[in-house]
């Protein structure tokens, strides 16, 4: 249990908050922060841990978004129920490209290139077909009430989305300390040697595409409960597998807190370069940008790499002086 | 058990219009060290990733334990009981020596720490004891060969395939990883090598196959092929073994 205290606490940390502050401001900001932490996480399991750099994570979020809202909307069914078919067909579409990709042993940048297609011909076939409600998009109607997975204040969206993104932790971490990941990290380092020691790569890939898509198909069915509002450009559209990616990488991908610490900081930039620019429309994204360029450029292991390069140096200097 | 656990029946591989194995058969007796030598670019490489599942051939069969593997991809024969190192060390470069080890371990060891456990008797076994938590990055040639040996063998094969593992290394580096590989067999398992190092093949090899230009041109002890004329003409030139006999007797 030891290798979990770390989680309790964090989220212990933000469980706290609505206790502090119920300011919708404060509590959008986070619960947006978690979301992206979310959709990051799943990234992470598959890019930051098996080294498989999908660029089109935006195909699972969009699918579970699409199927909570369809399946609400068309047929009525629970939205509670539709959180649990969302996961579920955001895992199969992850398993279906898996099996595609790797298959056809696509490896690096075409694998990357590969789901970045799958990704914006979902987008383009949602913003056509009248399921999705084509261009329009899906709205799912208001019903305020809990058995509908909808809620008068912000504060359970906030307990719902911490306790996803809690999982999400406890998942990686169990990862971790597996078998499985233990070859998913060979793998990432070496497939031809990883294959050579009797792992079984397109396996252990397909699991982790697998469960990946599922961990980002649940900020999907999340967001769509949130919103209550869906549509191509939303769902399948490139800022969500942007976010997925650029959340652990700044965080320090492959490591079990990068996609938090990471959608935190680029949540916190975003915000501060809307301040800093105030009404002149898209310079907050310049700045933006720049932000990301000197956080990423300063920090190449990402957050997670500073922390650890910060608490080390003291503990080193701390045997020093016990020897002296 | 067969006599011989690893039989190459006439196996063939080109690269484009090159013919880079031709026809190649051997066998390799169980419980023994075979050497496979010969000059660069004879096919060594190879014919060793044919053997491990890394390259399909064009023509011929390998049965390993009485069965044909032709078919089966790398883990798949791996789990039978091959285990390869790389002539160019393949590390996964972010983890630490231990870590690494245990990779291979998770083979017959589904728990993490029974796995890093055994990676512990591996790396004690082949000399890496002290470098247990060193990134497996920061290693010396011979540690990385050392790795490499490690990893292939907590999977616990039956056989070894050695690519150059002594490839690199200095002299006094040789002699501290002779008698970790002859150990090897005391163990039960079978080797095959390829190696440039005379001195360990002399010292450790049984069996000698020289390959050359895709074919086997010789078999037999060490000091057969080395006075085989064709195995002269492979390493130094063709008219070589002439000159040389010439040269001898002048002296």
């Amino acid at each position: 249990m030891k290798h979990y205290w770390p989680i309790v606490l964090v989220v212990a940390l933000l469980a706290i908050v609505p206790f502090v502050t119920t300011s919708n401001v404060v509590l959008n900001f986070l619960i947006t922060t978690l979301l992206i932490a979310l959709v990051g996480q799943g990234w992470n399991l598959l890019g930051g841990y098996g080294g498989q750099y999908s660029f089109g994570h935006a195909a699972f979020f969009g699918t579970a978004a699409y199927t909570t809202a369809i399946l609400q909307v068309q047929y009525g069914i629970n939205a509670w129920l539709g959180l649990f078919a969302g996961i579920f067909a955001g895992s199969l579409v992850g398993a279906v490209i898996g099996v595609l990709c790797f298959r056809s042993g696509l490896r690096g940048s075409y694998f990357s290139l590969v789901t970045l297609a799958f990704a914006e011909v979902l987008r383009i076939v949602s913003s056509v077909t009248p399921i999705t409600g084509a261009g329009v998009g899906t709205l799912i109607k208001l019903d305020l009430r809990p058995e509908a997975f909808q809620f008068q204040s912000r504060v359970p969206f906030y307990w719902i989305v911490l306790i996803l993104v809690a999982l999400s932790l406890v998942t990686v971490r169990g990862v971790e300390n597996s078998r499985f990941g233990a070859y998913l990290v060979a793998i990432r380092e070496n497939e031809d040697a990883a294959s050579a020691l009797g792992i079984n790569a397109f396996a252990v890939k397909l699991a982790a595409i697998t469960l990946s898509a599922a961990i980002t198909a649940a900020a999907g069915c999340f967001y769509a409960q949130y919103f209550l509002f869906i549509d191509a450009a939303i769902a399948y559209g490139p800022w969500i597998s942007i976010d997925a990616l650029l959340a652990p990488i700044v965080g320090g991908a492959g490591t079990l807190f990068a996609s938090l610490l990471g959608a935190l900081v680029i949540k916190a930039l975003g915000e501060t370069a809307k301040l800093l620019t105030g009404d002149a429309p898209g310079l907050d994204l310049v700045i933006y940008g720049l932000l990301l360029i000197a956080v990423v450029g300063l920090a190449p292991r990402g957050v997670a790499g500073v922390l650890t390069a910060l608490f080390r140096r003291p503990l080193r200097v701390q045997r020093g002086d016990d020897n002296g | 058990m067969a006599e011989s656990l690893l039989i190459v029946e006439n196996v063939s591989k080109y690269f484009g219009g090159l013919l880079a194995i031709d026809k190649v058969s051997f066998q390799v007796s169980t419980g023994r060290i075979t050497a496979l030598i010969g000059p660069n670019g004879a096919g060594k490489t190879t014919l060793f990733s044919i053997i491990s599942g890394f390259l399909p051939v064009d023509d011929g069969r390998v049965v390993y334990d009485g069965a044909d593997i032709m078919t089966e991809p790398p883990h798949q024969r791996a789990r039978r009981g091959i285990a390869r190192t790389f002539q160019i060390v393949q590390p996964f470069a972010g983890l630490t020596v231990r870590e690494n080890i245990a990779i291979g371990s998770h083979l017959w060891q589904r728990s993490r720490a029974a796995a890093l456990e055994a990676a512990n008797q591996v790396a004690l076994s082949v000399g890496l004891s002290a470098q247990l938590e060193a990134p497996a990055a920061t290693l010396t040639v011979a540690g990385s060969k050392r790795l490499e040996l490690a990893r292939a063998l907590a999977i616990a094969p039956r056989l070894l395939l050695l690519d150059e593992v002594l490839a690199g290394l200095n002299p006094s580096e040789i002699r501290d990883m002779v008698p970790v590989v002859r150990e090897l067999t005391a163990r039960g398992m079978t080797i095959l090598m390829t190696e440039h190092v005379m001195q360990a093949v002399t010292a450790l090899a049984e069996h000698v196959l020289v390959l050359a230009e895709g074919r086997i041109i010789a078999r037999g002890t060490t000091q057969e092929v080395a006075a085989d004329p064709l195995v002269v003409e492979a390493y130094l030139g063709r008219g070589a073994a002439k000159r040389i006999t010439a040269g001898s007797m002048h002296a």
